[in-house]
Protein backbone atom coordinates (compact mmCIF):
# COMPACT_ATOMS: atom_id res chain seq x y z
CA UNK A 1 0.00 0.00 0.00
CA UNK A 2 2.90 2.04 0.84
CA UNK A 3 4.48 1.32 -2.39
CA UNK A 4 1.62 2.26 -4.43
CA UNK A 5 1.49 5.57 -2.42
CA UNK A 6 4.93 6.10 -3.48
CA UNK A 7 3.95 4.79 -7.01
CA UNK A 8 1.70 7.42 -7.60
CA UNK A 9 3.31 10.30 -5.58
CA UNK A 10 6.43 10.25 -7.71
CA UNK A 11 4.39 9.61 -11.01
CA UNK A 12 2.37 13.06 -10.31
CA UNK A 13 5.90 14.77 -9.63
CA UNK A 14 6.79 13.76 -12.94
CA UNK A 15 3.72 14.20 -14.89
CA UNK A 16 3.80 18.16 -13.17
CA UNK A 17 7.77 18.29 -14.38
CA UNK A 18 6.14 17.45 -18.24
CA UNK A 19 3.29 19.47 -18.13
CA UNK A 20 5.51 22.31 -17.54
CA UNK A 21 8.21 21.92 -20.27
CA UNK A 22 5.82 20.59 -22.24
CA UNK A 23 3.71 23.59 -22.46
CA UNK A 24 6.58 26.16 -22.44
CA UNK A 25 8.51 24.16 -24.98
CA UNK A 26 5.23 24.32 -27.36
CA UNK A 27 4.68 28.10 -27.02
CA UNK A 28 8.37 28.79 -28.12
CA UNK A 29 8.06 26.45 -31.19
CA UNK A 30 4.62 28.82 -32.03
CA UNK A 31 5.95 31.67 -31.52
CA UNK A 32 9.66 30.93 -33.53
CA UNK A 33 7.66 29.59 -36.40
CA UNK A 34 5.49 32.99 -36.27
CA UNK A 35 8.68 34.76 -36.56
CA UNK A 36 9.89 32.43 -39.34
CA UNK A 37 6.98 32.37 -41.35
CA UNK A 38 4.93 29.84 -43.64
CA UNK A 39 7.23 26.47 -45.00
CA UNK A 40 7.00 26.43 -48.50
CA UNK A 41 7.58 22.63 -50.01
CA UNK A 42 10.17 22.83 -51.89
CA UNK A 43 14.01 21.66 -52.03
CA UNK A 44 14.85 25.11 -51.81
CA UNK A 45 11.72 25.91 -49.18
CA UNK A 46 12.92 23.50 -47.03
CA UNK A 47 16.38 24.50 -47.00
CA UNK A 48 15.45 28.01 -45.99
CA UNK A 49 13.41 26.79 -43.31
CA UNK A 50 15.81 24.55 -42.09
CA UNK A 51 18.64 27.01 -42.18
CA UNK A 52 15.96 29.59 -40.30
CA UNK A 53 15.02 27.20 -37.13
CA UNK A 54 18.39 25.91 -36.52
CA UNK A 55 19.36 29.68 -36.25
CA UNK A 56 16.19 30.83 -34.16
CA UNK A 57 17.68 31.39 -30.13
CA UNK A 58 13.66 31.10 -29.59
CA UNK A 59 13.54 27.92 -31.42
CA UNK A 60 16.47 26.72 -28.71
CA UNK A 61 14.74 27.82 -26.18
CA UNK A 62 11.66 25.74 -26.80
CA UNK A 63 13.75 22.57 -27.43
CA UNK A 64 15.48 23.57 -24.02
CA UNK A 65 12.14 23.14 -22.56
CA UNK A 66 11.41 19.88 -24.75
CA UNK A 67 15.07 18.25 -23.63
CA UNK A 68 13.43 18.96 -20.14
CA UNK A 69 10.04 17.57 -21.16
CA UNK A 70 11.92 14.06 -22.68
CA UNK A 71 14.00 13.65 -19.83
CA UNK A 72 10.91 13.69 -17.50
CA UNK A 73 8.59 11.91 -19.80
CA UNK A 74 11.35 8.94 -20.36
CA UNK A 75 11.60 8.45 -16.46
CA UNK A 76 8.39 8.46 -15.69
CA UNK A 77 7.93 6.39 -18.69
CA UNK A 78 10.82 3.57 -16.68
CA UNK A 79 7.81 2.55 -14.22
CA UNK A 80 5.24 3.58 -15.14
CA UNK A 81 1.85 2.57 -18.13
CA UNK A 82 2.07 4.76 -21.71
CA UNK A 83 -1.35 4.81 -21.33
CA UNK A 84 -1.44 6.34 -18.26
CA UNK A 85 1.54 8.70 -18.40
CA UNK A 86 -0.04 10.34 -22.01
CA UNK A 87 -3.50 11.34 -20.86
CA UNK A 88 -2.36 12.59 -17.57
CA UNK A 89 0.14 14.91 -19.82
CA UNK A 90 -2.56 16.56 -21.08
CA UNK A 91 -3.70 17.90 -17.83
CA UNK A 92 -1.66 20.94 -19.27
CA UNK A 93 -3.94 22.14 -21.75
CA UNK A 94 -6.47 22.59 -18.69
CA UNK A 95 -3.81 24.58 -16.84
CA UNK A 96 -3.20 26.65 -19.61
CA UNK A 97 -6.48 27.55 -19.57
CA UNK A 98 -6.82 28.41 -15.77
CA UNK A 99 -3.16 30.93 -16.18
CA UNK A 100 -4.56 32.60 -19.43
CA UNK A 101 -7.60 33.26 -17.17
CA UNK A 102 -5.69 34.15 -13.97
CA UNK A 103 -3.05 35.93 -15.09
CA UNK A 104 -3.50 37.23 -18.45
CA UNK A 105 -7.33 37.94 -17.61
CA UNK A 106 -8.52 36.53 -21.01
CA UNK A 107 -11.97 35.78 -21.52
CA UNK A 108 -12.29 31.52 -22.50
CA UNK A 109 -15.88 30.91 -24.67
CA UNK A 110 -17.89 28.58 -23.26
CA UNK A 111 -16.56 25.55 -25.07
CA UNK A 112 -12.66 25.97 -23.82
CA UNK A 113 -14.48 25.31 -20.26
CA UNK A 114 -16.25 22.77 -21.78
CA UNK A 115 -13.04 20.89 -23.12
CA UNK A 116 -11.11 22.07 -20.09
CA UNK A 117 -13.81 20.01 -17.60
CA UNK A 118 -13.75 16.84 -20.33
CA UNK A 119 -10.05 17.05 -19.63
CA UNK A 120 -9.88 17.14 -15.86
CA UNK A 121 -12.93 14.08 -15.54
CA UNK A 122 -10.58 11.81 -17.95
CA UNK A 123 -7.28 12.62 -16.32
CA UNK A 124 -9.28 11.95 -12.83
CA UNK A 125 -10.56 8.98 -14.30
CA UNK A 126 -7.08 7.61 -15.61
CA UNK A 127 -5.59 8.74 -12.32
CA UNK A 128 -7.98 6.04 -10.29
CA UNK A 129 -6.12 3.33 -12.33
CA UNK A 130 -2.96 1.35 -11.73
CA UNK A 131 -0.14 3.40 -12.85
CA UNK A 132 1.27 0.18 -14.10
CA UNK A 133 0.04 -2.99 -14.94
CA UNK A 134 3.10 -4.28 -16.75
CA UNK A 135 6.46 -5.36 -15.12
CA UNK A 136 9.01 -3.35 -14.84
CA UNK A 137 12.95 -4.03 -14.61
CA UNK A 138 15.13 -2.38 -11.50
CA UNK A 139 18.02 -0.24 -12.96
CA UNK A 140 19.61 -1.46 -9.56
CA UNK A 141 20.14 -4.54 -10.11
CA UNK A 142 19.91 -4.77 -13.82
CA UNK B 1 -5.47 19.94 -48.34
CA UNK B 2 -4.19 16.50 -48.86
CA UNK B 3 -0.63 17.38 -47.75
CA UNK B 4 -2.13 18.69 -44.84
CA UNK B 5 -3.61 15.03 -44.05
CA UNK B 6 -0.20 13.42 -45.10
CA UNK B 7 1.37 15.99 -42.70
CA UNK B 8 -0.89 14.98 -39.75
CA UNK B 9 -0.53 11.05 -40.44
CA UNK B 10 2.76 12.01 -39.98
CA UNK B 11 2.56 14.07 -37.02
CA UNK B 12 0.08 11.50 -35.26
CA UNK B 13 1.68 7.72 -36.50
CA UNK B 14 5.38 9.51 -35.68
CA UNK B 15 4.51 10.19 -32.17
CA UNK B 16 2.51 7.19 -31.33
CA UNK B 17 5.19 4.95 -32.95
CA UNK B 18 7.86 6.76 -31.42
CA UNK B 19 6.22 7.11 -28.06
CA UNK B 20 5.48 3.24 -27.74
CA UNK B 21 9.06 2.45 -28.77
CA UNK B 22 10.62 4.52 -26.43
CA UNK B 23 8.37 3.54 -23.71
CA UNK B 24 9.74 -0.56 -24.44
CA UNK B 25 13.08 0.99 -24.26
CA UNK B 26 12.38 2.55 -20.98
CA UNK B 27 11.01 -0.59 -19.75
CA UNK B 28 13.88 -2.70 -20.50
CA UNK B 29 16.63 -0.28 -18.51
CA UNK B 30 14.66 -0.11 -15.06
CA UNK B 31 13.21 2.56 -13.21
CA UNK B 32 16.29 4.47 -11.43
CA UNK B 33 16.47 3.72 -7.95
CA UNK B 34 16.45 7.55 -6.78
CA UNK B 35 15.83 10.53 -8.71
CA UNK B 36 19.07 12.09 -7.89
CA UNK B 37 21.04 13.84 -10.74
CA UNK B 38 23.59 11.42 -10.61
CA UNK B 39 21.69 8.20 -10.63
CA UNK B 40 19.52 10.40 -13.65
CA UNK B 41 22.39 10.49 -15.68
CA UNK B 42 23.38 6.92 -15.05
CA UNK B 43 19.80 6.33 -15.94
CA UNK B 44 20.12 8.23 -18.77
CA UNK B 45 22.85 6.76 -20.38
CA UNK B 46 22.02 3.22 -20.04
CA UNK B 47 18.17 4.07 -21.54
CA UNK B 48 20.85 5.99 -24.63
CA UNK B 49 22.63 2.67 -25.30
CA UNK B 50 18.92 0.52 -25.59
CA UNK B 51 18.19 -0.13 -29.56
CA UNK B 52 14.43 0.33 -28.89
CA UNK B 53 14.90 3.91 -27.77
CA UNK B 54 16.55 4.70 -31.24
CA UNK B 55 14.09 3.48 -33.35
CA UNK B 56 11.70 5.75 -31.51
CA UNK B 57 13.77 8.84 -32.03
CA UNK B 58 13.55 9.19 -35.33
CA UNK B 59 9.74 8.84 -35.46
CA UNK B 60 10.01 11.55 -33.33
CA UNK B 61 11.91 13.34 -35.14
CA UNK B 62 9.36 12.76 -37.64
CA UNK B 63 6.56 13.83 -35.99
CA UNK B 64 8.22 16.93 -34.38
CA UNK B 65 9.06 18.20 -38.44
CA UNK B 66 5.57 17.55 -39.65
CA UNK B 67 4.50 19.65 -36.60
CA UNK B 68 6.50 22.92 -36.88
CA UNK B 69 5.31 22.37 -40.86
CA UNK B 70 1.63 22.26 -39.55
CA UNK B 71 1.48 25.05 -37.33
CA UNK B 72 3.58 27.13 -40.27
CA UNK B 73 0.42 26.21 -42.55
CA UNK B 74 -2.36 26.21 -40.07
CA UNK B 75 -3.56 27.78 -36.68
CA UNK B 76 -2.79 25.68 -33.52
CA UNK B 77 -6.32 25.95 -33.45
CA UNK B 78 -6.77 23.18 -35.75
CA UNK B 79 -3.34 21.17 -35.28
CA UNK B 80 -3.79 20.38 -31.68
CA UNK B 81 -7.59 19.20 -31.60
CA UNK B 82 -6.81 17.34 -34.78
CA UNK B 83 -3.61 15.86 -33.02
CA UNK B 84 -5.41 14.70 -30.31
CA UNK B 85 -6.55 11.67 -32.02
CA UNK B 86 -2.99 10.84 -30.99
CA UNK B 87 -4.23 9.71 -27.39
CA UNK B 88 -6.91 6.88 -28.85
CA UNK B 89 -4.13 5.67 -30.91
CA UNK B 90 -1.63 5.45 -28.48
CA UNK B 91 -4.16 3.82 -26.32
CA UNK B 92 -5.13 1.33 -28.75
CA UNK B 93 -0.61 1.02 -29.22
CA UNK B 94 -0.19 0.30 -25.06
CA UNK B 95 -3.02 -2.59 -25.31
CA UNK B 96 -1.60 -4.33 -28.47
CA UNK B 97 1.63 -3.55 -28.93
CA UNK B 98 3.22 -3.00 -24.92
CA UNK B 99 0.81 -5.13 -23.72
CA UNK B 100 -0.80 -2.77 -21.19
CA UNK B 101 -4.00 -3.43 -19.52
CA UNK B 102 -6.41 -0.53 -20.22
CA UNK B 103 -9.38 -0.88 -18.09
CA UNK B 104 -12.86 0.62 -19.38
CA UNK B 105 -11.97 3.65 -16.81
CA UNK B 106 -8.56 4.51 -18.80
CA UNK B 107 -10.29 3.94 -22.00
CA UNK B 108 -13.24 6.50 -20.97
CA UNK B 109 -10.67 8.73 -19.91
CA UNK B 110 -8.21 8.93 -22.37
CA UNK B 111 -11.97 9.63 -25.01
CA UNK B 112 -12.53 11.98 -22.90
CA UNK B 113 -9.16 13.98 -22.62
CA UNK B 114 -9.45 13.65 -25.89
CA UNK B 115 -12.83 15.30 -26.71
CA UNK B 116 -11.48 18.15 -24.29
CA UNK B 117 -8.17 18.86 -25.95
CA UNK B 118 -10.09 19.44 -28.96
CA UNK B 119 -12.64 21.43 -27.55
CA UNK B 120 -10.01 23.84 -25.51
CA UNK B 121 -7.70 23.82 -28.80
CA UNK B 122 -10.86 25.47 -31.08
CA UNK B 123 -11.51 28.13 -28.12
Amino acid sequence: MANEGRLRLKTLVMVCAMVVCANAGDLMLKRAMLQIGAVELSAAGLEHAFRMTVTSGTLWVGIFFLCGFMLSYMTVLSWADYSYVMPAGAFGYALLTFFAVVFLHESVSPRRWVGVVLICVGVLLVGQTKPRTTPVAREALA
Amino acid sequence: MMHVGLFLSFLIFGSTGGEIAITRGMKATGEPERLRPKELLRFLGKALSNGWFWAGVPLMALSFYALLVLLSWEPISFVIPASALSYVVGTIGAKYVLGEEVSAARWVGVVLVCAGVALVALG
